[in-house]
């Protein structure tokens, strides 16, 4: 009669209860989903630049005009930027990567918040949504990065003593790294913006504050003097991947235990924003 | 041998708290935190917030244990008034929210048509929109591939198909949208009052694709107010009332029921001789109906219909008194409000003793379907007592023009006057 009852665990593909697992990631599931992130991240791109006169000329025009500001201001007046680095290419290297972290956080801390409408009508594993923000942000860096190394090479050309060395090989894995940072930081925001919405304010200006405890704008030998100071910095994750980022660039040794602590938090900041970004989107329906 | 059961749904709960999590700010939730720590009750809650059978304390039940199955096939309607439950049991169904309590199990994939065209990017063309509607829905793109041209000729808006969508009109974007969900080909389909939206030519289409889609084999939840659009579709039918399931049966036998219990055999009632009759110190009400104006029973939509209401009064010197009506179909929506001094101004006495007062509707004016009335009386510019729900009616359809046999849309279907001229005459 019931040989096999329908109940059985493998006779359900799917088996809605209150009570999840405090922590999940679907992996199976997301992989299922891959087209959406394609598609997501194609829309990002194209709605983003319809109707704009530059289009994606805007990733270049916007670290351009910061690099020459910073280079002018702290580089030139008050003379921050270290010796033997071209002051433009100091800077517009800690710039791309501090523009993909600063992108990766703001844009996917807007998850939940700006997309209510559709979250509220259809399921889809939601974290497709933060991923391919970061994909799409990806996608910016790549294009920033490009000019970095059209400014290179217009420096080498002129005469500046380069030459790639093995370093070159990290920069996947700072890469990996600041998307890990961003990402883990930006759902854990979003999490706690569908509640708090102060934070969606904070956001934006705790990250462009965060910049000035990095060396974007100094390197950091320039705190030797400041121990404390230094302390601070080193506490920020970005820190050693800036750092890691020129050395890559313009030869050094990288700082592997800067590197190691960068990792470890990139991965605690993830697990915590997972963790707090399941619990949101199993609720989020019924708060907004 | 009977098909396997699809969706299981087992002692189902979802409770909504009410206004507790909307307005919180950080210290709001740091007290209440610490409260909890200590076992002390929640500083936060009102003291003697009201306790009825569905709101206690701040908390909301939407479902209250509600049990079914539907096996492999079936096209079940779920029907019910607005605030009964049935959409918070579509959410639940589709996963944007979860239960509080119970479980629901379900074989195969599902894809639910709650509110068609989420998603669509304004800036996006509809071809590309097709893409990213598809999979938000779960399909792979080699599959919509496939299902492209299908998915095109079905909306009818070919011609559009690479513009952007803002250009389009809210009934292209619905035809789009229910393109794509009709041919996700889900194992099971979960249908919420697409048939409100697009014209009759498009239900139809939308209405025959149900009809593959369950003749296939698949299962069909289907989740609407027309009743007849249930009844020809669904061999099944939930009845969901105040969280709970009513009655589980023959659509037939369950939308019978349910139309009775709203409503339709209140075409009169008296209070006479009552002790309770609604009223004040000077007038009291009687009785009240509603009457086709040439006699019968049946209101059609052609039917010109009388509301009328008895009532004893004191006499009124000033004769202030006006009585209204609000009139509401089954949407709950109020079809109109009328009220006798709106009309008649005359100023004069009111004699004591017993009245008649009585409005006419005209016809063709109200659309097709179950109204219900409620009753108020004014005197010195002030409400004095109201009757909700004294009254209900329905209109019948009358003839059918044409052969959709579902609802057109719309509160009024009146016949309007439409006159075609050469443009430079």
């Amino acid at each position: 009669m019931h040989a096999a009852r329908p109940s059985d665990l493998e006779e359900w593909d799917v088996i809605i209860r209150p009570d999840g697992p405090w922590w999940r990631l679907d992996l199976k599931e997301l992989w299922h989903y891959r087209d959406l992130l394609v598609l997501l991240v194609k829309r990002d791109i194209t709605a983003q630049y319809k109707q704009t006169l530059l289009g994606p000329l805007w990733h270049v025009v916007q670290p351009l005009t910061t690099t020459f500001t910073f280079a002018l201001i702290f580089g030139k007046a008050a003379g921050l930027a270290p010796p033997g680095i071209p002051s433009v290419l100091f800077y517009m290297s800690g710039i791309v990567a501090w523009n993909f972290f600063a992108g990766v956080v703001t844009r996917t801390s807007k998850t939940f918040t700006g997309n209510t409408q559709l979250m509220s009508k259809v399921y889809f594993p939601r974290l497709v949504v933060p991923m391919s923000m970061t994909a799409s942000t990806l996608v910016g860096y790549g294009i920033q990065l490009a000019t970095l190394i059209v400014f290179m090479l217009i420096y080498v050309l002129r005469g500046m003593p380069w030459q790639p060395g093995p370093e070159l090989a990290a920069l996947p894995l700072l890469v990996l790294i600041m998307a890990l940072l961003g990402l883990g930081t930006g759902i854990l925001v979003s999490a706690m913006t569908t509640k708090y919405r102060d934070l969606g304010f904070l956001v934006g200006f705790g990250v462009q504050l965060l910049m000035y405890a990095s060396p974007v704008i100094f390197p950091l030998s320039r705190l030797q003097n400041y121990p404390v100071l230094l302390r601070v910095f080193e506490l920020n994750p970005m820190t050693p991947v800036i750092e890691a980022t020129r050395v890559v660039f313009f030869g050094g040794a990288l700082p592997w235990a800067g590197l190691a602590y960068a990792t470890g938090a990139a991965l605690v900041i993830s697990l915590l924003g997972l963790v707090f970004f399941h619990r949101v989107e199993r609720s989020f329906a019924d708060i907004v | 041998m009977e098909a396997r059961p699809v969706i299981e749904v087992e002692d189902l709960r979802k409770r909504y708290r009410l206004g507790v999590v909307g307005g919180a700010t950080l210290s709001d939730d740091l007290s209440r935190f610490w409260a909890r720590l200590r076992g002390l009750p929640d500083p936060l809650v009102p003291i003697g917030t009201e306790v009825d059978d569905q709101r206690v304390g701040e908390e909301f039940w939407a479902l209250r244990g509600i049990n079914f199955h539907v096996r492999q096939g079936e096209t079940v309607g779920i029907i019910g008034r607005n605030g009964a439950g049935k959409s918070t049991l579509l959410k639940l169904l589709s996963r944007v929210t979860t239960p509080t309590g119970g479980v629901i199990r379900v074989k195969g994939r599902m894809a639910s048509l709650l509110e068609v065209g989420t998603g669509f990017n304004p800036e996006l063309t509809g071809r590309e929109n097709i893409y990213l509607n598809g999979a938000i829905l779960g399909m792979r793109r080699a599959e919509i591939d496939h299902k492209l041209e299908e998915i095109i000729a079905f909306s009818g808006i070919r011609h559009h198909i690479d513009t952007p969508t803002k250009r389009y009109s809210s009934g292209m974007k619905v035809r789009l949208g229910f393109a794509v969900a009709a041919h996700l080909e889900p194992e099971i389909l979960v249908v919420d009052e697409v048939l409100a939206v697009g014209d009759a030519e498009f239900q139809k289409k939308c209405l025959g694709k149900m009809k593959d889609v369950a003749g296939s084999g698949r299962t069909i939840l289907f989740v609407s107010h027309n009743m007849t659009a249930v009844q020809s579709l669904c061999q099944r039918a939930i009845w969901l009332h105040a969280g709970q399931v009513r009655m589980d049966g023959p659509a037939d036998e369950v939308v019978r029921a349910y139309l009775g219990a709203h409503a339709t055999d209140r075409a009169d009632v008296s209070w006479e001789g009552q002790a309770d009759a609604p009223g004040d110190e000077v007038v009291q009400l009687l009785y009240a109906a509603v009457h086709p104006a040439e006699g019968g029973h049946i209101i059609d939509r052609r039917t010109p219909f009388f509301v009328e209401v008895g009532f004893r009064t004191k006499e009124i010197p000033d004769g202030d008194l006006n009585i209204g009506i609000h009139v509401y179909n089954e949407q709950d929506v109020l079809a109109f409000a009328s009220s006798w001094r709106e009309a008649d101004r005359t100023e004069g006495a009111i004699a004591a003793g017993d009245h008649v007062l009585r409005c006419e509707v005209p016809a063709p004016l109200l659309n097709e379907g179950m109204y219900r009335v409620t009753i108020n009386v004014f005197r010195t510019a002030r409400m004095r007592f109201q009757v909700e729900e004294a009254l209900g009616f329905e209109v019948h359809p009358g003839e059918r023009e044409g052969a959709w046999f579902g609802r057109k849309k719309g509160v009024f279907r009146p016949l309007l006057k439409w006159q075609l001229d050469p443009r430079d005459a």
